[in-house]
This record gives structure tokens, C-alpha cells and sequence, in this order.
């Protein structure tokens, strides 16, 4: 099957630093692809040339057979940034049925993506008023609202409660059972594990595109943390 | 986000505009209160100043000038830093990976702001022509109309100046540079067949010019008159320049 995001030699910028380097990776359809890697490695600015709102250097991303960024793609893939980018001065279900009327979808559509994230009975409340992770949440179903093809997620379970993030798992994979891709950032470890395909990044270059088994296995560890500090390490003493 | 308009993009982010406006009641009061109280103060102002025989009284030019320039003024500032929130919350990147085209969103903002001014009118030329005794010899439709138009192009223009603003601060700065020389030279302070050629000339180039000669044609004759038409055109199509302005410095890609 073609894959759902094809990245090629990608090159990336900002100001006189380059932040990606020559990054090439493939993210398959109908599963959830882990992004993980320290902070400041680059994974904000892969998600963001996958959404096509990064300015790139060279090379090409491919997303869903269309260039990333293409006018129809935007009805076709979802992107939550990594601070919640929803209205603080409206409600929860506001935010939701505005974010769902650009997509098409119905009031009702916005009230379910709501009970997904568990922000059914905050429907009421002001954004604003609410706890970091609730807004987190506000801002992922803002995106869950459009049923894209592609969910691009930047650390969505960042300051969740356990059970919260358990439950939000849960509903990834549902979702990709469902067909959905789903690519998600983080820089927790213990999430790796939850992921079909991972890929590492670190200082702007990819370490690893495989599935959590493999990379147990090429790493000789079950610890996913260890098996991430290894290729690290190996990288270390080759340079 | 295309270039193609969908007026039920438009109108969602209209609504969804309008819907953040009105859960903060006190800007809501302030945009409704505010003009007509400063209106108070400049009738009072001039209230037991005598008026030379055949001259309109000073507070019915400067009044009537001033429905147009509140608006205007009001509108700017509310659209640069609601526009500047978009940039730096993040809900503008966001918006731009969604089928919502950049003129959309403006549009929508000037419809959403436009409505409010046409509240804001309402509640002013009724207080004026009540309270103050502004004397108005033309429609007051009218005047809400010119109003309005000029609440659009200081969206418009709000729109335009905060894609130059990198912060809160920055934003709110830019109102005197945007404002005040049209305010200068508009016709109020020093008749505009008294300025300096030059001085004509840039004022011949700013749109609150036309809204202004607009309102004093308004002013002066019991119905609407082509100059007046003229000046609402030209206010309206500054406005649609400035937002055309504005949708091609909303870069989608950025770095």
C-alpha cells in the first residue's frame, strides 16, 4: 500500500540554522506512526512541512499522493499544534462547532468529537477557564471534529493525567482500526511503545524508522527508553 | 486555505467572531457607551460658545465628522489585536491547514466588526440627534450607512497593519500612524481648500477624507447626493484594497 506521507531528502531552515537534514521517512496509511525525539530535534518542524505550513529548503513531501500543502488536502488532514490553538474567549462548544462548520460537519458531529477527548461535560465552559490539559484536549477535538484521512498531532498527551492518556490511546488506534494515519509527536518514551512505526529524531536527523519490535530487537533491549538512548549513543561515538 | 470564497466559511467565522465579542460584556459596552459618551463631552464643549448668524453650529460639523471617525478609529484597534491574537495563539496556523481561504477569514472579520459598527451607529446617531440636538439635514440611514462603511475600512486596514505587528504593543502603535493623518487632514481641523497644494494632495489619496466629505454632504442636504455616493464608493473600495492587501500578507507557508 502507498504510503500515507512520504518525506524525500527534506531540508529545512530557520534563519542561518538548518533544523532538519535531509530527512526522508514514510509513514504507513491505517497506523498510528510515533514522531519521538529530545525537545528541539526537529519534530515541530517535520509535523509543520507535513501540514505544508513550513517554509522548506529541498526536498519533497508527499502527503495522501498530493504535495503537502495542496488547497484540497486541507479538508482531508487534521493538524493540532503543540499549545492548544483554540479560542480562549469562546466555549468549549464553540470552539468545536466552528472548527467542524469549516469542515463541513454538523453540530452533532461537534458534540461526539467532544465525548471522545472526555470534554462532554465541559461543553459549557470558556476555553480559557480551563485546566492545561483540558485545552489540550479542546484542541484535539477541534481537529478529531473533521474526520480527516490524516491526524497530525504535535505531543497531544503532554500534561494528561495516566487514565487520560490510556483512553486517548485507546481512541488513536480506534481510529486508525477505522483507516485513519495518525502521526503523533512526543518526547515520552513510554509512549513509544504505544505506536505501530516509530520513527526517531534527534539534532534535525533521523535515527530510526522502524516498528517498536525491530527496534528492540536491532537494540537487544525491551526498555524503549534504553533502545532510544542506544542509536544515540552509537551515533555519539561514531562522530 | 485557497483563494476561492465560500460565503458559509465566511459567514461561520463571522458568527464565530461575533461569538467571542459577546462573551466579553465589557468591551460590548464600551463599543456601544463610549462614542456616544465622548460625543456628550464635545457637545458640551461648545455648548455656550456663540455661533455667528448663517454658520452651522461647531458641534454639528465636528459632531457629525466625528460618527464617521469613531468607527473607524474603534474598529482598527479591535481588528489589529483580535487579528494579532490569530497570529500568536497559533488558531491562525491552524486555520490556514483548513479548507478556509484567506479572504474568507477577512471577510469575515469585516462582516462580523462591520455588524457590531452598525449597532455601535445605531446607538450614536440616536443619542446625537436626541440628547445632543445634532442637526442633520439628510437621512440618518445614511449616516449609519457611511458609518458602517467606515467601520470596514478600519477592519480592513487593522487587518493590513497586523501583519506588521510582531507584538501587542507594536499593534496598538500603529493606530496613530494609521489614524492620526487622516484625522489631521480630513477636512476638520483646517478646511480642506485652505491646505497647502501638497497637503491637499495626500489628503485627496486618504479614504476618511471621503468618509468625511460624505457625512458633511449628508449634513447639509435633505437627500442623498452623487458626491456622496462617490465618497461611500471610494471608502468602500479602499476598504476592499486594504483586505486584498492584508489576504496577500497572510503567508501560509512561514519559517
Amino acid at each position: 500500500m502507498d504510503a500515507a506521507v512520504a518525506v524525500s531528502d527534506l531540508v529545512v531552515h530557520r534563519g542561518a540554522r538548518r533544523v532538519l537534514h535531509q530527512v526522508s521517512c514514510s509513514v504507513p496509511p491505517g497506523r498510528v506512526t510515533g514522531l519521538l525525539g529530545p525537545s528541539g530535534s526537529g519534530k515541530s518542524t517535520l509535523l509543520r512541512a507535513v501540514v505544508g505550513v513550513q517554509r522548506v529548503h529541498s526536498g519533497t513531501v508527499t502527503v495522501l499522493g498530493r504535495p503537502a500543502g495542496a488547497a484540497e488536502l486541507r479538508a482531508r488532514v487534521g493538524y493540532v499544534t503543540q499549545s492548544p490553538s483554540v479560542y480562549p474567549d469562546l466555549t468549549v462548544r464553540e470552539n468545536a462547532r466552528y472548527f467542524a462548520a469549516l469542515a463541513g460537519r454538523d453540530a452533532a458531529a461537534a458534540d461526539a468529537a467532544l465525548t471522545d477527548v472526555g470534554l462532554g461535560a465541559a461543553a459549557g465552559q470558556l476555553v480559557g477557564g480551563l485546566s492545561g490539559g483540558q485545552r489540550g484536549r479542546a484542541s484535539l477535538a477541534c481537529a478529531l471534529v473533521a474526520r480527516p484521512e490524516l491526524l497530525v498531532l504535535d505531543e497531544p498527551t503532554v500534561g494528561l493525567d495516566p487514565l487520560l492518556r490510556v483512553e486517548l490511546w485507546a481512541h488513536f488506534h480506534a481510529l486508525a482500526a477505522a483507516g485513519t494515519t495518525l502521526v503523533v509527536s512526543s518526547h515520552v518514551m513510554d509512549e513509544a511503545g504505544r505506536c505501530d512505526q516509530l520513527l526517531l529524531l534527534r539534532d534535525g536527523r533521523l535515527l530510526s524508522d522502524s516498528t517498536p519490535a525491530q527496534l528492540r530487537a536491532r537494540t537487544g533491549t525491551d526498555d524503549l527508553e534504553e533502545a532510544f538512548l542506544s542509536p544515540v549513543r552509537a551515533e555519539g561515538v561514531a562522530a | 486555505m485557497t483563494t476561492a470564497l465560500s460565503p458559509r466559511l465566511t459567514s461561520a467565522t463571522a458568527g464565530r467572531v461575533l461569538r467571542q465579542l459577546r462573551h466579553d460584556h465589557r468591551t460590548v459596552a464600551m463599543l456601544l457607551v463610549l462614542p456616544s459618551a465622548l460625543l456628550g463631552l464635545l457637545y458640551l464643549l461648545w455648548a455656550d460658545v456663540p455661533t455667528p448668524p448663517g454658520q452651522p453650529g461647531t458641534f454639528d460639523r465636528v459632531g457629525l465628522t466625528m460618527l464617521g471617525v469613531f468607527p473607524f478609529v474603534v474598529m482598527f484597534l479591535v481588528t489589529s489585536i483580535a487579528m494579532l491574537r490569530e497570529r500568536t495563539s497559533g488558531t491562525l496556523e491552524r486555520l490556514l491547514t483548513t479548507p478556509l481561504s484567506r479572504l474568507d477569514l477577512l471577510l469575515g472579520y469585516g462582516t462580523a466588526f462591520g455588524l457590531a459598527a452598525a449597532l455601535q451607529a445605531l446607538v450614536t446617531v440616536t443619542v446625537a440627534t436626541t440628547a445632543y440636538d445634532l442637526d442633520v439635514a439628510g437621512p440618518l440611514a445614511l449616516v449609519v450607512l457611511i458609518a458602517v462603511v467606515d467601520a470596514v475600512l478600519g477592519v480592513a486596514l487593522g487587518l493590513l497593519a497586523s501583519a506588521f505587528a510582531r507584538s501587542e504593543f507594536q499593534a496598538v502603535q500603529f493606530m496613530p500612524v494609521v489614524v492620526l493623518p487622516q484625522f489631521f487632514l480630513c477636512g476638520l481641523l483646517v478646511p480642506r481648500d485652505q491646505l497647502a497644494g501638497w497637503l491637499q494632495a495626500v489628503s485627496d489619496v486618504l479614504p476618511l477624507t471621503y468618509a468625511v466629505e460624505a457625512l458633511q454632504e449628508v449634513g447639509a442636504s435633505s437627500e442623498a447626493t452623487g458626491t456622496m455616493w462617490v465618497d461611500v464608493g471610494v471608502v468602500a473600495g479602499a476598504a476592499l484594497l486594504a483586505l486584498g492587501l492584508a489576504a496577500a500578507t497572510l503567508r501560509r507557508r512561514t519559517s
